[in-house]
């Protein structure tokens, strides 16, 4: 990815790969590997939030998990705040883990029920801070604050409070060692509607209080428009289409992404109006043996013969508008960019 | 005109460990046959549970229908007996569960699940409902389905598996189809593929559909009435076009509002998310003399605490269960 503003610069991912091995019923046979991300790169700028975006399966927590080293990485390089963070190891990769938290995604198994939430938000701090303890109560208190909990429900345990209080405790937790990237994976799906207004409002406030910086992972493409400046859409493990906010809900380039965008239910009536869904059939295909060239030409409703035979590279069109697809012309436009328009 | 299915002054009561709640308080509506008509609410407001009352499918012991009838084509299905029910079931009124994973038998194959209710209800012979079942898969546009007929549900994607919960519940052509949130677990894509599909069959059925769900876009995009349920209340039903113009209920309102949606045009402005504060009463505080949505409301007062809303009607047929209806 361009590297102009270097200064801005927090997050570098060049590159990163990331593959299990599948279990094949044959002893002997060879090793099968699925690679659940593929060659993704992408940059977030202090105190920017990016939205990884994609169906269930396409890779999105898969590279979160890859970010933050809780899954092992194949290849590439993941560059926090100028450090390589892949090649660091026991006390130093320890003192960084301080700069990078996690927001999981289901608030009733993500916090441990046998601790207290004064302990759940405590845990980070006492492991990952060198900071001395008598500071901790104070910090504590703080952030129970910053999240919108009572002081009295300290302690109480998690079976205590409702989901969205709970995912305020979780929100709490990844803020204690104050890193500057947190990775919000799906954090409102699990609500309710009403309290994920509560906790995406939340999510904002300590954003620009504490200048935080997010990589927030979602499927709901409604959230990601609210919440975020920059998104990259992936398909089986590869960006399809990276650009920014304005840029891809406007124009979205990419067939895929235009797809998405046109499939989520809206109660704007003119929205309705204008735009009819496109239909993409069938399901995603086998990720152990993904289609040749373009992954998603099997399912593409404007797939030419070029599509299954090379695999388009991710490239810039225009203002930083990065597309991986054959049909794109160099200004831009989008090959369904006539299916949006239903008159 | 008669409705189709008619439910009046329903109250459902469930045992608790606190004591005896009512989860269905005081519900009536009408659904016309054709019709589209969706509920929407949090989780815990009673949406499911209307379905399961009509259904005649109430845990067994712990829940059953207190008062009110549920009138269906003017049988009244909560006195009827359980062979009569059976009878129903599948073949008049039939449901779509939310989870296609757990809803499925795993150790048969889908071919024989479909056609088991064919064989039931419509006393078919085991070639002639293998050969519809086939025919339905087709219908619900599974690949291959003359192959695909012989396969396991685990041998399906999600997607797949809730288009054979289509298919089982549209064998009967039943003239109500209940369907309990069928696509919170599905992807956006997919999600519109089932949509296009149930509004196709809905057009060659012609059958009526109760649509529950919390998204108020799939409201928007597929029902013509909806029902706002808020602690097992109605507290708001009409066109739904007039619904989201101009709610008249503050939990309507609050609802539309607090999710970020789609806009025809983005801009750059991105205002501050509407919050509902708080959280749906526990079941405990279920059926008190009071508005159950004030301890939320900003426009709570006493009369509010006080006393049970009673239903405001408008012109257009908005129904809003608020004592401040009008100025909202």
């Amino acid at each position: 990815m361009a590297k102009d503003n270097l200064t801005d610069t927090l997050l570098d991912v060049a590159n990163l790969t990331v593959r299990f091995p599948v279990k094949s019923g044959t002893p002997f046979a060879k090793k099968q590997w699925l690679k659940a991300v593929d060659d993704v790169s992408f940059i977030i700028k202090r105190g920017e939030t990016l939205a990884l975006v994609g169906e269930s399966g396409s890779g999105k927590t898969t590279t979160a998990l890859a970010v933050a080293r809780l899954v092992d990485t194949h290849a590439g390089s993941v560059d926090l705040n100028g450090h390589d963070f892949l090649a660091l190891a026991g006390e130093e990769l320890r003192t960084a883990r301080t700069r990078l938290q996690f927001i999981f995604q289901d608030p009733y198994s993500s916090l441990n029920p046998r601790l207290t939430a004064e302990d759940i938000v405590r845990e980070p701090l006492e492991s990952l801070n060198a900071s001395d303890k008598s500071n901790h109560n104070k910090i504590i208190d703080d952030l129970f604050e910053a999240v919108g909990l009572r002081p009295e429900q300290k302690k109480l345990f998690p079976h205590q409070f409702s989901g969205g209080q709970r995912q305020r405790i979780g929100i709490a937790r990844a803020m204690a060692t104050q890193p500057e990237l947190i990775i919000c994976d799906e954090p409102v799906s699990a609500l309710d509607v009403a309290v994920q207004a509560q906790i995406l409002n939340l999510l904002r406030k300590i954003q620009k209080e504490r200048n935080l910086t997010y990589l927030f992972i979602s499927h709901d493409l409604g959230v990601v428009q609210h919440m975020c400046d920059r998104i990259a859409v992936m398909y089986m493990g590869k960006i399809v289409e990276y650009a920014d906010r304005l840029s891809l809900f406007n124009n979205p380039q990419h067939p895929y992404t235009a797809a998405l965008i046109s499939a989520v239910p809206s109660v704007d009536r003119e929205r309705r109006s204008k735009f009819t869904p496109i239909l993409i059939p069938g399901d995603t295909p086998d990720a152990i043996n993904p289609p040749p060239g373009c992954r998603f030409s099997s399912r593409c409703p404007v797939a030419k013969p070029v599509c299954s035979e090379s695999e388009p590279p991710l490239t810039a069109n225009t203002d930083d508008h990065f597309v991986a697809c054959h049909l794109v012309t160099d200004f831009g436009e989008s090959p369904i960019t006539f299916m949006r328009l239903s008159h | 005109m008669s409705a189709l299915l008619e439910v009046k002054n329903l109250r459902i009561e469930l045992d608790t460990r606190a004591g005896v709640a009512p989860v269905i308080d005081d519900l009536s509506f009408e659904l016309q046959a054709g019709e589209t008509l969706s509920f929407v609410g949090e989780s815990g407001c009673g949406k499911s549970m209307t379905a399961l009352g009509i259904m005649g499918l109430l845990p067994e012991k712990i829940g059953r229908i207190a008062s009110g009838s549920i009138c269906f084509d003017g049988e009244d299905i909560t006195k009827a007996c359980d062979e009569r029910l059976r009878e129903i079931r599948g073949n008049d009124i039939s449901m779509i569960f939310q989870e296609p994973m757990t809803s499925l038998n795993p150790v048969f194959t889908i071919g024989e699940q479909i056609a088991e209710v064919l064989r039931r209800h419509q006393k078919l012979g085991k070639k002639a409902a293998w050969q519809s079942s086939v025919e339905l898969l087709d219908a619900v546009r599974i690949p291959d389905p003359k192959r695909r007929a012989s396969s396991y549900p685990h041998q399906l994607s999600g997607g797949q598996r809730q288009r054979v919960m289509i298919a089982i519940a549209l064998a009967c052509k039943p003239r109500i189809l209940i369907a309990d949130e069928p696509t919170t677990a599905l992807d956006v894509t997919i999600q519109a593929q089932i949509f296009d599909l149930l509004q196709d069959l809905r057009e060659q059925t012609g059958s009526a559909i109760i649509m529950i769900t919390h998204d108020m876009g799939v409201v928007a995009e597929i029902a013509e009435r909806m029902i706002v349920m808020y602690a097992g209340r109605m507290v708001e039903q009409g066109q739904v076009d007039h619904v989201l113009n101009h709610p008249r209920h503050p939990y309507t309102k609050g609802l539309i509002e607090c999710v970020p949606h789609l806009l025809a045009t983005l801009t750059e402005e991105r205002l501050e998310l509407t919050e509902v504060a708080g959280i749906v009463p526990s079941l405990a505080e279920f059926g008190q003399d009071a508005c159950l949505f004030a301890s939320r409301c900003n426009k709570v007062d006493q009369q509010c605490l006080q006393a049970r809303p009673v239903e405001q009607h408008f012109d257009n047929h908005q129904v809003s269960a608020c004592w401040h209806a009008d100025k909202v």
